[in-house]
């Protein structure tokens, strides 16, 4: 996992920050989380992934899971509002979800329309188009 | 409140801001350790309590801040959470509970709260009334699984 981050570092962009990190490289947006995903992270970030979304030409966005192990009902709603802003052009991607994350995501139905994989490799490597949820 | 009317029993206040919706969780799911969950039990009742602080928040003070009482308890194996508000209220419980549906769309409520309180802990009961505040009771059984 930290040879793929740093395979990112020099391309183009990295932004840190203490919730969540992200990175811009070939229309990739990867975010790595480092605090539970709920109301108050989702609210700082929906503007920030929404700029980028807009003024970097993204139309992937893949989303690391790896380092936390909550997400609620918050989290759902930001995953929707950018899959509703990128999915005439785009997709987004789930990496490294734990098993509660993994069951919000069914539950949710959340898990039909976006990929869902293990490792952020695997995601980067996905074509669009894909059947996605490979595990 | 009774001391021995729990076999333990703890109450926080605090201000209804975003960021008290992870000590909230923090303070259910520490206080309910005495009960040995599962981690899978730990998670169910995180989501379940964070999901009643962010209606409080949003909904029910709108965002202005107040004040959100809650309430844990324990009683043989059975967990309990009372989370409560002062703000608008609900005025019709049984559309808020409605899977999908939210009268913050533009906040990208996903209406999945209720859902989620009912889909992770044994029980759920709502007491609200337009103006008079909202509690939130939930319990669930620790240990169910084994």
């Amino acid at each position: 996992m930290e040879k793929t981050e740093k395979t990112f570092t020099n391309e183009e962009n990295e932004m840190q920050h203490m919730d969540y990190i992200y990175m811009v490289s070939k229309g990739n947006l990867i975010i790595s989380l480092n605090a539970e995903l709920d109301h108050h992270l989702a609210e700082e970030m929906r503007g920030v992934i929404d700029g980028i979304i807009d003024k970097r030409g993204v139309y992937r966005i893949i989303i690391d899971f790896s380092k936390i192990d909550f997400m609620d009902s918050a989290g759902i709603g930001l995953i929707m509002g950018r899959y509703k802003k990128i999915r005439d052009f785009g997709d987004i991607s789930i990496v490294g979800a734990n098993e509660s994350i993994q069951r919000i995501l069914l539950i949710s139905g959340l898990h039909k329309i976006v990929g869902i994989y293990e490792s952020l490799n695997q995601a980067i490597n996905h074509q669009k188009g894909g059947s996605g949820n490979e595990k | 409140m009774k001391s021995n009317q729990y076999d333990n029993f703890c109450e926080v206040a605090f201000e209804a801001k975003s960021e008290n919706e992870g000590f909230a969780r923090i303070v259910a799911a520490a206080f309910c350790t005495g009960l040995d969950p599962t981690v899978e039990e730990i998670a169910d009742v995180k989501t379940a309590v964070s999901e009643a602080v962010t209606n409080s928040i949003v909904h029910g003070y709108n965002g202005a801040g107040g004040i959100i009482t809650m309430k844990c308890m324990i009683t043989g194996s059975v967990f309990m959470v009372e989370i409560h508000d002062d703000g608008v209220g609900i005025e019709n419980i049984d559309r808020a509970m409605e899977p999908l549906f939210t009268t913050k769309p533009e906040l990208e409520r996903s209406g999945m709260g209720f859902s989620f309180m009912e889909a992770f802990m044994d029980d759920l009961k709502v007491d609200s009334a337009r103006n008079k505040g909202t509690t939130v009771t939930m319990t669930k059984r620790i240990g169910a699984q084994v």
